[in-house]
């Protein structure tokens, strides 16, 4: 039997050599940092609910129907009637929620030791493009049960592409196909939604991985591990990624794994924050809903767009705050000055606007859920006070700190006090 | 350098060409793609006036129309709504809608032909949500000195019974007016006598 295979082994390994060679150079003999800590579980944990997202996703396809007459009716088919349709319809719901926080913790770890620097550059554009890409699958994939936040979700994500000035009313017609979100609305938003997207990402996920591959992962020292060779000519500091890494990644999924079944089978909606609960309602295009917010993860961003007020009757200076505050992540590896890479070596000037970008990105997100009168108005009248909302207030001021966050990162990366490297990792 | 070695200048023009071509051809061949995500004609004639019956709305109520696709409301203002107009100006970013859109005979205090029957978009200018009815019966939710009028869920923009927004909104501009037509108890949406107005 063994020599069965083996022999079989052979046969095809003469015919396309490439498969071992590839795995060789992606895997076992992928020399990554023997000091992976927690916070690298989160890119294998990415590509595993896109794993996730994709079967899943397959199975509700042969259900759904995209058609907004019936769509809706088709998801409580699902839900109802399809043996454990409920169980694919929940895996993939949860995924997608899974999905953006295990990248936004992906990305954090970057922040954290420094990943985007020279020479990971290209890898960390292409961890961009993959969020934005994952952004717009997301918000495609919302409309599709086509019930209230869906539809008015929609209608504010296309108008905010209505406000650009110039090409804006035709942008927004060309996106929506129709004067309204409608039908062909949703139609189309289910072609991109279930192939056009996802070969993007897949394909950005391969351009991630191969950038990363030929200039080696980072690691928590923030340490170029290939500098310091051995006499076999691999890193002293490095360890084949299979089977080393591949065995905690495995431990790391079956932790994640135990803890996404959790949400799914006992809180899928966790309150409204997964499944927003004005989504069991069918779509109304002549109401809207008493309290509208966007998925939790697009809230930061939503709660920047609110607190921005329109400058010379346009409300574009919101929209535009909203997409500078993605769209500054690609400059990061240009911003950050600081000779070392890793939060270790760092002084208390980027550690502190570190801390205070991380609890305004979670203000942010807090308020993005909540109506602007969540806590109240000022109690005095104010030249300055456009508005009294208290939340609003505390919306522009996070605002601002996100932002100085990036704009001010060359001065004070440059100026701040750094500890010596060392020339090898520590632990 | 020997001569094998120098690239043919003619052949290396005409590669340089046939990529050129091929590269105008393949922008050609996304024409049609995009051409196809433009409203179809379908969509593009869906948007035939709409008749209300205004016998049916009482003093104070406001009735929702649907016409191409968007909410169309028709506010019948008691004398306290329209009173309330006056004493909000100062709060508002365009009190005399000289930058919002509306036709030339909604173009006044009232925004109305005729002040009793408020006819607008139930649009927000913002980014297109619909807002709601909040009376003045409201203020805990909406503060004291809230006069009646609507509130944006979205993004909590605010407007008064003529749809002129008040300032500290992310909505730019009053509430949009389709061209109507006002006759002895019914109105018409989306005709006006006066097609210049619209």
């Amino acid at each position: 039997m063994g020599a069965t295979l083996r022999a079989l082994w052979g046969w095809f390994d003469s015919r396309m050599p490439s498969v071992a060679s590839e795995w060789r150079k992606h895997a076992a003999e992928y020399y990554a940092p023997k000091n992976f800590n927690f916070w690298y579980f989160f890119g294998a944990l990415s590509m595993l609910v896109l794993g996730i997202q994709i079967v899943s996703g397959i199975f509700l396809t042969m259900n759904y129907k995209p058609d907004a007459a019936l769509a809706f009716a088709s998801v409580e088919y699902i839900m109802r009637d399809v043996p454990g349709g409920w169980l694919i319809r929940y895996i993939h719901s949860t995924g997608a929620s899974a999905f953006f926080i295990v990248v936004y913790l992906h990305m954090f770890r970057g922040l954290l030791y420094g990943s985007y620097k020279q020479p990971r550059e290209l890898v960390w554009i292409f961890g961009v493009l993959i969020y934005l890409t994952l952004m717009g699958e997301a918000f495609f994939g919302y409309l599709l049960p086509w019930g209230q936040m869906s539809y008015w979700g929609a209608q504010v994500i296309v108008n905010l592409f209505g406000t650009v000035p110039l090409i804006g009313p035709d942008l927004a017609l060309l996106i929506r196909g129709d004067y309204v979100v409608s039908d062909v609305t949703l139609n189309r938003f289910f072609a991109l939604h279930v192939i056009a997207f996802p070969l993007v990402l897949l394909g950005l996920v391969v351009a991630h991985i191969l950038a990363l591959h030929d200039v080696g992962s980072n690691n928590p020292d923030g340490i170029e591990i290939k500098k310091t060779k051995g006499p076999d000519g691999h890193p002293l500091d490095g360890i084949p990624f299979h089977p080393y890494y591949t065995v905690k990644d495995l431990m790391g999924a079956v932790l994640f794994i135990a803890i996404f079944c959790f949400i799914m089978f006992f809180v899928p909606e966790v309150g409204g924050y997964f499944l927003e609960y004005n989504n069991f309602i069918p779509a109304d295009p002549l109401k809207t809903p008493e309290h509208i917010a966007p998925v939790w993860y697009f809230t930061p961003f939503y709660s920047i767009l609110r607190a921005v007020p329109p400058f010379f009757n346009s409300q574009f200076p919101g929209v535009m705050a909203m997409g500078i505050a993605t769209m500054i992540l690609f400059f990061l590896p240009w911003l950050d000055r600081s000779p070392v890479k890793s939060i270790r070596y760092r002084g208390v000037l980027y550690k502190s606007w570190l801390a205070a970008f991380v609890v305004v990105f979670f203000i942010l997100g807090y308020l993005g859920t909540e109506n602007t009168n969540v806590w109240g108005q000022f109690g005095f009248n104010a030249f300055f006070l456009d508005t009294k909302d208290v939340a609003t207030w505390v919306a522009r001021v996070c605002t601002v700190v996100y932002f100085l966050f990036f704009f001010l990162m060359p001065w004070y990366t440059a100026r701040d006090e750094v500890k010596p490297v060392p020339d090898r990792v520590t632990s | 350098m020997n001569e094998q070695e120098k690239p043919d200048q003619t052949r290396r023009n005409l590669l340089v060409a046939t990529s050129a071509a091929g590269a105008v051809a393949a922008v050609g061949a996304a024409v049609p793609f995009v051409w196809s995500m433009f409203p179809s004609e379908r969509a593009k004639a869906a948007g035939a006036p709409v008749e209300v019956d205004l016998t049916k709305i009482a003093p104070g109520s406001m009735e929702v129309i649907e016409w191409r696709g968007k909410p169309v409301w028709v506010i019948r203002r008691t004398k306290e709504m329209i009173d309330s107009l006056k004493a909000v100006t100062a709060r508002l970013t365009d009190p005399e809608s000289r930058s919002s859109k509306q036709p030339a005979y909604a173009k006044n205090e009232t925004r109305a032909q005729n002040p009793e029957w408020m006819v607008m978009e139930g649009v927000c200018t913002h980014l297109g949500c619909s807002p709601q009815l909040k009376s003045a019966e409201a203020k805990a939710e909406m503060g004291a000195d809230w006069p009646g009028g609507f509130y944006c869920p979205c993004h909590g923009s605010k407007f008064d019974y003529a749809g002129r927004v008040f300032r500290g909104a992310p909505a730019p501009l009053n509430l949009e007016v389709p061209p109507y037509t006002l006759a002895e108890g019914k109105l018409t949406i989306g005709e006006d006598k006066d097609k210049k107005g619209a």
